[in-house]
């Protein structure tokens, strides 16, 4: 029981404490420089294409995180290009339009 | 699921310290080299579930992390570890609760980028049959709290397998692409790598206009008894619709079986960050073989028919109530399953990079 009663803890504390540390991170993010999102391309047509590769990839099978650091887009990207079989030309797009 | 007290002290005095190290090794060496962009990430999910199986109610407190490093241009070391303590009321009329803490890797792989077409992966990755254990099983993606019944079907029992595994994009056109995975795994039996020698592989088309994939896995236990595992899985999601379709079949010498879910965002009747847009049913078929008696296999004892009916809301700041209901039919008697849980999702950087 000792050992449930620190583990509930700690899971109560992470499910307080992950929320602040996602606020503050996205609010240094964007004080300093714009947040990886899925926003805009450079171009219509990369916006389009990562777009349409984030849809047709990504979000079969799960749903776009709201927001996350630019610090850390290439890591997601390798990380699913990986874990999706994703072409190289895909991670490309895709990175672009999560990073324009 | 529950684990022994010796296997817990091992995990807490060797296999974890050991993780750590490893990670913080990992970390360490991406912070040298990595760009802007490529700063080791934590993701991961915390959640509470309830599951009330057959009048037994068992209570779930869980969190699932998830690491990855990259190392230069084409190294990744990525990690998944999950750790829960069900509990569940004493019974027999006596008071307070009774559980057991687990906790453990699900995997620890480190990847390669060899070329366009091609990646290694070695370590203890998840086993590429079908597409549940490496797409579905992570709690802040999966639609339903329990796996399916046929799960581990081709996965050789532990999900995961150790050894080394080739894997990536064949080719990707605009209208076809084709993906593979082929591995092999080592019979392993340390506590924390469980993993039986085995090999096999994966091949899938996906037509993206049509947002339909179809895929082959076949497995081949290699101790023991040596069998085949065959199964084929069909995924389809229609274009600008809110409606998806996952479906696999499995089986092998003893069982098969198959599942099939389909979810509706209603986000398609209002904005998706309304109310109503928020909610998601969901409804899952799943239905198990048994040809012959095989007690360690995974799979019901006899042939099982199961309709799982859920209803998902996704709140704000990445927060999910998963609610579900599902009837059981087997000759060995039919049962309700009750579950409820919370999900939190989280995902940031390490550290703040250059």
């Amino acid at each position: 029981m000792k050992s449930r009663s620190v583990l509930l803890t700690c899971l109560a504390g992470a499910v307080a404490i992950l929320p602040l540390c996602a606020q503050r991170i996205a609010h240094t993010t964007s004080s300093q420089a714009p947040p990886a999102r899925l926003a805009q391309a450079s171009t219509p047509a990369d916006s389009d294409r990562g777009e349409t590769l984030f849809k047709q990839n990504c979000s079969r099978c799960h749903d776009a995180p709201q927001s996350f650091s630019p610090r850390i887009s290439g890591t997601v990207i390798r990380h699913m290009r990986i874990r999706a079989s994703l072409s190289e030309r895909d991670e490309r797009a895709i990175l672009h339009f999560l990073n324009p | 699921m529950l684990i022994h007290a010796s296997f817990r002290n091992y995990l807490a005095k060797r296999a974890i310290p050991a993780f750590l190290v490893f990670c913080m090794g990992s970390m360490g060496a991406a912070a040298q080299e990595s760009p802007g962009q490529n700063v080791p990430l934590i993701s991961g999910g915390v959640g509470f579930v309830t599951s009330t199986n057959a009048g037994n109610t068992t209570y779930i407190p869980v969190i699932s992390p998830l690491l990855a490093a990259p190392i230069g241009n084409r190294i990744l070391v990525e990690s998944r570890a999950i750790i829960l303590d069900p509990f569940s009321p004493t019974g027999d009329g006596k008071p307070g609760y009774k559980g057991d803490l687990f906790m453990g890797l699900t995997y620890l792989q480190a990847d390669f980028l060899a070329s366009r077409h091609a990646t290694f992966v070695a370590g203890e990755f998840l086993t590429p049959f079908a597409t549940y254990s490496e797409r579905l099983s992570p709690i802040w993606i999966g639609n339903f709290q329990d796996a399916p019944l046929i799960v581990s079907l081709g996965t050789m029992e532990t999900s995961s397998s150790v050894g080394g595994m080739l894997r990536g994009s064949v080719f990707a056109t605009d209208h076809v692409s084709a993906d593979y995975a082929v591995y092999f795994s080592a019979a392993s039996t340390n506590q924390q790598f469980t993993a039986e020698r085995a090999s096999g592989g994966r091949g899938c088309l996906y037509f993206p206009t049509a947002r339909l994939e179809v895929g082959a896995s076949y497995g081949r236990q290699l101790q023991d008894v040596h069998e085949n595992f065959e199964g084929v899985h069909v995924w389809w999601e229609p274009a600008n619709t809110a409606f998806r379709l996952r479906s696999e079949f499995a089986r092998g010498a003893h069982a098969g079986g198959y599942w099939v879910e389909a979810d509706y965002r209603l986000s398609r009747f209002k904005n998706g960050e309304s109310f109503v847009g928020r909610f998601e049913p969901v409804f899952r078929m799943q239905q198990t073989f048994r040809s012959r008696p095989d007690s360690n296999d995974g799979l019901p004892g006899a042939n099982t028919q199961q309709a799982d009916f859920g209803l998902d809301y996704r709140l704000p700041h990445e927060v999910r109530i998963n609610t579900s209901y599902s009837r059981e039919f087997s000759s060995t008697g039919n049962r309700n399953i009750w579950q409820t849980g919370i999900v939190y999702r989280f995902l940031f950087p390490t550290w703040r990079g250059k």
